[in-house]
């Protein structure tokens, strides 16, 4: 093990006198590069977006935008870093900060850096512009614009002064990138392979073992430890609550936690993916996750944030639960004495609690095939986009000849656990898809988990929203038919 | 028209320019307050201890335990204060309190090698409470008579015999919450001290000045020992205009103590539960309408949560009061205002600075009450309107109250409005389940500080022999635009390219008293006390020229940086070169200029005269859609024409408009501060205190489509280069959009539903608003064809929350 080190806009640079907690954008400050900025320290506003080199899907790196706040700057040994200064300087401007500098898309100026990061990510994704590749290939509506460029790219960055339109006039303005664009080239060769890293100081230590096995020895070795991989939520409690993990495992590079496998009778999700691989790997494969994706925090968070992650820390307002429950997942957990598969609905045990054992890895979650025919993800927030869910609810349901055949539906934000609602299914299944039934099961919905009133919303309108959810969803089923 | 307000030809001020520092920022090359700390050496960070309570006697303090945490260097407390221990202007802000006023109210600050050894040196502080009983809401406040500062009383005519005698009276009772700045750089200081112990705070501040007196009365320093800087800010909105003084004390008295730089910056935790917020407001009111819908009398009472201290309450609520009539003409009006003090954070100024409550006042009364009159609310808001002959109710004339029209029928031109009101209705009564609704809301803003001693501005601009001009004024950069305004003013009074002219950071040491940058004043007082200063030099530069050239003085025209007489065909002497001469001649060329509002006069005690110098004016019309299953809404369509006057700079005041509509519909629609008002253990506390529970708008809140126009030939006499204010007016335009929504909410109900709806405006509460009214409820739904029969049953009282 060597010493740690980064390349931050082609200088590569040691990491010394670090913490395990040390965030990247703290690193990034103390070293004088304070173009990336604190906004808000729990990866909501992106005035720290930083770019990364990663693999890709469509070519070899792609350049991703992290929230430099949430991850921890041991994480990125080894790792190719690139920031707003590195982009352009005030005299020679990147086409995205020209775009942005011209079009009075800056006004304090705080939360630009991070916005010009978050863009040009969005300007280098392979296949924007052209068709198919991914979301936003070509199409031009109310989150696209006529160069592919896909709005939700900007949806983790706020801005208090602009009203957004300047920013999104310059990010629908951009060309593709020149011939002898650097970055764009750096993108046809692999990116850094992980290292392997160990810091300690201030008696803690942070870990990235070199595979599974080892992985799976340090858990054995440490019940103490924190697994991390995105570290999306780890980071948080660092910034906001002072947490000081003694021991932190990285996991989010390991090649047995990444496999993506479409087969016959189930899909299979490593649960070191990050959800913008997931969503880009699976291209529609499953329509329900797909509805999920752009509800999922922001493409930020989604570029680090993982389904293991979102599982492990089993939040009942994560907003993949209830989304799996729907799809009848199951969690694949590891350990040395092998795998184990655990069904969603029986992996949760209370309110941040599961049926994990501390020695063991999430390594996927599987989800079975052949999918239900009828689907949907409901998520209620105060904001559309980049919020956390007052109430979610999954569905997946067959409705054969105008009969519920089947009915899964996964609920969030109701009770301590993400739950299925039992009883809502066996209202309907077996009964006709008409609007008496699902009125009557939409009052049994109305009733299940115990919703609580907080700063989010009230336990009324959380129970409301159950049972609005599936009138929604039969309106929708209506209104396709009436059109079909 | 003075000469103020006259415009050159080829004037560089008119021309659309991106902000000045665009390329800083894009590059993350602009330094902020705090970015400095990684170039300063030996710096020492500032934590606060805060209070778990919302109102507690400190009876015990034991910094001892802090000590034993490796790095620690120092524990500032009220003890080390050698001047005065206060952080405001009304000496109600003890800056170390003895009794905690509000949750997360900091009792003393612990001082780190590092950020971390200040945390966990603060974590280890101990500290004995004494609770004692709180007041959280205003509601609270106002049973248990808990009031602060002065209780102010408008009026004109007799309210009273008009509401006897009116066709309609209405009476309703309004809640409404306050707003978080969440400008994205927290509060930041950083303090030195000289050779001479003279301090030097660097400190992301509004008001510099204001920020120098609070330091020096906290180290017991005169003026001239103190230097406030700001290069720029990460956005400010009034929350940097009083607040920032506290901090900066903390950090100038460790650097004091200690020899070394502080750093104090919040983090965004800190920032929320410590510093100070829009004031949420109740309003109790009756409005009485004649049979053809024109009002004829308001009796209102506001009562605005000021929190724990009065910090800019008063000030506050005298312009909420000036502006609950908004763009309309209430013959007979009386309005009483009084701050409550309550156990929170003491909340200040925020853009808008109490106008905003107001007017939400008299718009929520017009939406309201529209249904039940039985006119269509856009016609009642134009019915009502002021005309040019009429005076406010504190006697102001209502100059240019044309311009209401012609930005009203403009929107409703170019917005395409009616033929879309007909589209919404097809498609209303076409989908059960999803309904779209239109608005249209004028504003009315006074420009001017209602305290007439702070509408004066100073500057300081240099020639150098080379040519080359530096200026120096005495507002601050927090995004808007201002230097850049500045640059283009001060190259279009010289004639010379805007590459000439270069603008240095605010400092206390080169513009001394001046006002905070607020009120929207910025430019119009900065720009003229530029102005003033680059005539003064270019009077003494034309007798310069005027004897090379061989003609008179008066015809000596400074133009592109050229100098020449009155025809063009003249002999040109370059601007250099004239510079050069004068340097040679000893001629000054430098000089500080000076601006006071002319024509100001107010009584504040009895509400009355000319506060403004002007009014801005702008109409929007915003058009959404509402989903009737979750109350979820788009925001489809925005239309808005507003008054700049002649904008000195397009670009940038566009910039204002678009990010104050939208930053007014984040207020009205979306942000939602939650206190605990539980009698629980967090009484008091802070519910939404981070970005993740307090939502701004994001891009999902941007209008799909935005249209703005600046309203052509509108020149303002007696303003710089007949320019008008814009930061604070188009925040108001937002109400189009909680207008446009309680019209969708009510599209769910029968025709002719009156809809209440809680502000913020979130999902829920348009939820819980169009599910009133598709249940028909019974109260919702009036019979327009009864007569007074609205007097003897008075609408149920509004909601704060639903």
């Amino acid at each position: 093990m060597s010493t740690p080190r980064i390349t931050v806009n082609g200088d590569e640079v040691p990491l010394t006198g670090i913490a395990a907690h040390t965030t990247t954008l703290d690193w990034l400050r103390d070293r004088g590069l304070t173009g990336a900025k604190e906004g808000c320290a729990e990866g909501e506003c992106g005035a720290c977006s930083v770019l990364v080199a990663r693999p890709g899907i469509d070519t070899a790196t792609e350049w991703t935008a992290v929230n430099a706040c949430l991850v921890p700057v041991a994480a990125l040994d080894g790792q190719e870093v690139v920031t707003a200064e590195g982009l352009g300087r005030s005299t020679d401007l990147h086409p995205v900060q020209q775009e942005l500098a011209v079009r009075g898309g800056s006004q304090c100026g705080y939360c630009t850096p991070g916005f010009v990061c978050s863009m040009a990510a969005e300007y280098y994704r392979p296949g924007r512009g052209s068709t198919g590749s991914g979301n936003g290939g070509g199409s031009t509506d109310h989150e696209h614009g006529p160069n592919g460029f896909d709005l939700h790219a900007l949806s983790g960055n706020l801005c208090r002064c602009t009203g957004y339109r300047p920013i999104r006039d310059a990010a629908y303005a951009l060309g593709l990138p020149a011939d002898d664009d650097g970055l764009a080239a750096r993108r046809t060769s692999p990116p850094p392979a992980p290292a392997t890293t160990r810091v300690v100081a201030d008696g803690a230590e942070f870990v990235r073992p070199a595979d599974l096995a080892e992985a799976l020895g340090l858990l054995a070795g440490h019940p103490e430890a924190e697994v991390v991989a995105g570290a999306t939520d780890y980071g948080v409690e660092v910034n906001l609550r002072g947490a000081r993990a003694p021991y932190v495992v990285a996991v989010d590079r390991l090649p047995e936690l990444r496999e993506f496998e479409v087969g016959d009778d189930a899909v299979h999700l490593g649960a070191a993916l990050t959800l913008t691989e997931i969503e880009r790997l699976l291209a529609g494969r499953v329509p329900l996750l797909d509805e999920l994706f752009p509800q999922f925090a922001s493409r930020l968070i989604r570029n680090g944030a993982t389904l293991g992650g979102n599982l492990g820390t089993a939040s009942p307002i994560g907003d993949a639960p209830p989304a799996l429950l729907a799809l009848d997942a199951e969690v694949v957990l590891t350990s040395q004495r092998g795998d184990r598969r655990v069904a969603l609905a029986d992996y949760f045990t209370g309110y941040r609690t599961t049926v994990r054992l501390p020695d063991e890895l999430i390594r996927a979650v599987r989800i079975p095939l052949p999918q239900a025919r009828l689907t949907a993800f409901h998520k209620i927030a105060k904001r559309r986009f980049d919020d956390i869910s007052s109430v979610a609810v999954g569905y997946a349901l067959d409705v054969v000849d105008g009969v519920v055949a089947r009915a899964s539906l996964g609920l969030g934000g109701v009770a301590a656990t993400p739950l299925r609602a039992l009883a809502t299914e066996e209202a309907l299944v077996g009964r006709p898809w008409t609007e008496p039934t699902v009125r009557e099961a939409a009052a049994v919905l109305a009733t299940e988990g115990t919703p609580m009133s907080d700063h989010r919303a009230s336990a009324s309108y959380r129970s409301a929203m159950l049972g609005q959810s599936l009138l929604r969803l039969h309106a929708r089923t209506a209104r396709e038919e009436a059109i079909a | 028209m003075s000469t103020l307000s006259e415009r050159p030809q080829h004037a560089v001020v008119g021309l659309p320019l991106p902000h000045e520092s665009a390329a800083l920022h894009v590059t993350g090359e602009a330094l902020y307050t705090d970015d400095l700390v990684a170039r300063t050496r030996d710096v020492l960070h500032a934590w606060p201890v805060q209070a778990p309570h919302a109102h507690a006697r400190v009876t015990v303090l034991r910094v001892a335990p802090a000590y034993d945490v490796p790095g620690v260097v120092r524990v500032l407390t009220a003890d080390d204060v050698p001047g005065v221990n206060d952080a405001g202007v009304k000496h109600d802000e003890p800056l170390f309190p003895s009794e905690v006023m509000f949750h997360g109210h900091a009792v003393c600050w612990v001082l780190g090698e590092t950020q971390e050894a200040a945390r966990l040196g603060a974590a280890a502080v101990e500290v004995d409470y004494e609770p004692l009983p709180a007041l959280v809401t205003v509601r609270e406040a106002i049973e248990a008579g808990s009031f602060q500062g002065a209780q102010r009383h408008l009026a004109r005519g007799d309210a009273d015999a008009a509401l006897a005698s009116a066709a309609h009276v209405f009476e309703g009772e309004l809640e409404f919450a306050g707003q978080e700045h969440f400008y994205l750089e927290t509060h930041a200081s950083l303090a030195l001290v000289d050779e001479a112990g003279q301090v030097f705070v660097q400190s992301s501040t509004q008001h510099p000045s204001e920020t120098q007196e609070i330091v020096a009365h906290v180290l017991g320093l005169a003026s001239h020992e103190v230097t406030v800087q700001c290069l720029r800010m990460g956005g400010g909105f009034g929350g940097k205009e009083m607040q920032p003084h506290g901090y900066a004390a903390i950090a100038a008295l460790g650097a004091r103590l200690t020899g070394r730089p502080v750093r104090l910056r919040l983090n965004r935790t800190q920032d929320i539960t410590m510093s100070g917020k829009r004031h949420g407001f109740h309003a109790r009111w009756r409005a009485g309408f004649d049979a053809d819908g024109h009002i004829v009398a308001l009796d209102a009472t506001l009562t605005s949560d000021g929190g724990w201290s009065l910090d800019l309450s008063e000030p506050v609520m005298a312009r909420a009061m000036c502006h609950i009539d908004n763009a309309y003409w209430i013959p007979d009006i009386r309005v009483d205002g009084r701050i409550a003090k309550t156990n929170k954070t003491s909340q200040t100024a925020f853009r808008g600075f109490g106008g905003p409550q107001g007017m939400m006042v008299i718009e929520d009364i017009l939406g309201r009450c529209a249904p039940m009159l039985g006119v269509d609310p856009l016609e009642l808001r134009r019915r009502n309107f002021y005309r040019s002959d009429h005076t406010t109710p504190y006697g102001q004339p209502v100059r240019h109250a044309e311009r209401l029209e012609a930005c009203w029928s403009q929107v409703l031109a170019t917005g395409d409005v009616e033929r879309r009101r007909t589209e919404i209705a097809r498609f209303n009564a076409a989908h059960p389940h999803v309904k779209r609704g239109l608005a249209m809301t004028p504003v009315k803003f006074g420009i001017s500080f209602n305290l007439t001693a702070f509408n004066q501005a100073g500057a300081l601009v240099h020639v150098y022999k080379d040519g080359s001009v530096l200026i120096n004024h005495g507002g601050t950069e927090m995004g808007q635009g201002l230097h850049t305004k500045m640059i283009q003013v001060a190259a279009t009074t010289l004639g010379v390219p805007m590459s000439r002219v270069r603008l240095a950071p605010t400092r206390t040491d080169k513009v001394p008293n001046t006002s905070a940058t607020a009120a929207s004043s910025g430019a119009d007082l900065n720009g003229a006390a530029i102005k003033n200063a680059c005539e003064q030099i270019l009077e003494r530069l034309a007798r310069v020229a005027a004897g090379r050239l061989g003609v008179s003085v008066p015809d000596v025209r400074f133009v592109d940086g050229a100098v020449r007489g009155l025809s063009a065909r003249d002999e040109r002497l370059s601007w250099e070169e004239v510079v050069h001469d004068a340097y040679m001649q000893r001629v000054q060329l430098w000089a500080a200029g000076f601006y006071r509002t002319e024509g100001l006069h107010w009584d504040s005690e009895a509400m009355y005269g000319e506060p403004f110098k002007y009014f801005a004016y702008g109409v929007a019309a915003a058009e959404v859609e509402v989903d009737g299953f979750t109350g979820a809404y788009t925001l489809r369509r925005v239309d808005i024409v507003h008054d700049v006057g002649d904008s000195l700079s397009p670009l940038v005041d566009i910039g204002q408009i678009e990010g104050g509509f939208v930053q007014g519909a984040g207020w009205l629609t979306l942000e939602d501060l939650r206190w605990d008002e539980s009698d629980g253990p967090h009484r008091g506390r802070l519910a939404t205190q981070s970005a993740s529970t307090y939502k701004l708008p994001s891009f999902s809140e941007m209008p799909e489509v935005f249209h703005v126009t600046l309203l052509e030939k509108a020149h303002e006499d007696g303003a710089v280069y007949g320019s008008k204010a814009v930061g604070e007016p188009p925040l108001m335009l937002a109400f189009s959009v909680r207008e446009a929504l309680r019209q969708a909410a009510a599209a769910f109900g029968p025709a002719g539903t009156s809809v209440q709806l809680a502000s913020p405006a979130t999902p829920e509460a348009v939820y819980w608003a169009l599910d009133r009214a598709r249940a028909g409820h019974a109260a919702a739904r009036v019979d327009v064809d009864g007569v007074p029969a609205d007097r003897e049953a008075p609408v149920p009282a509004v909601q704060g929350r639903g």
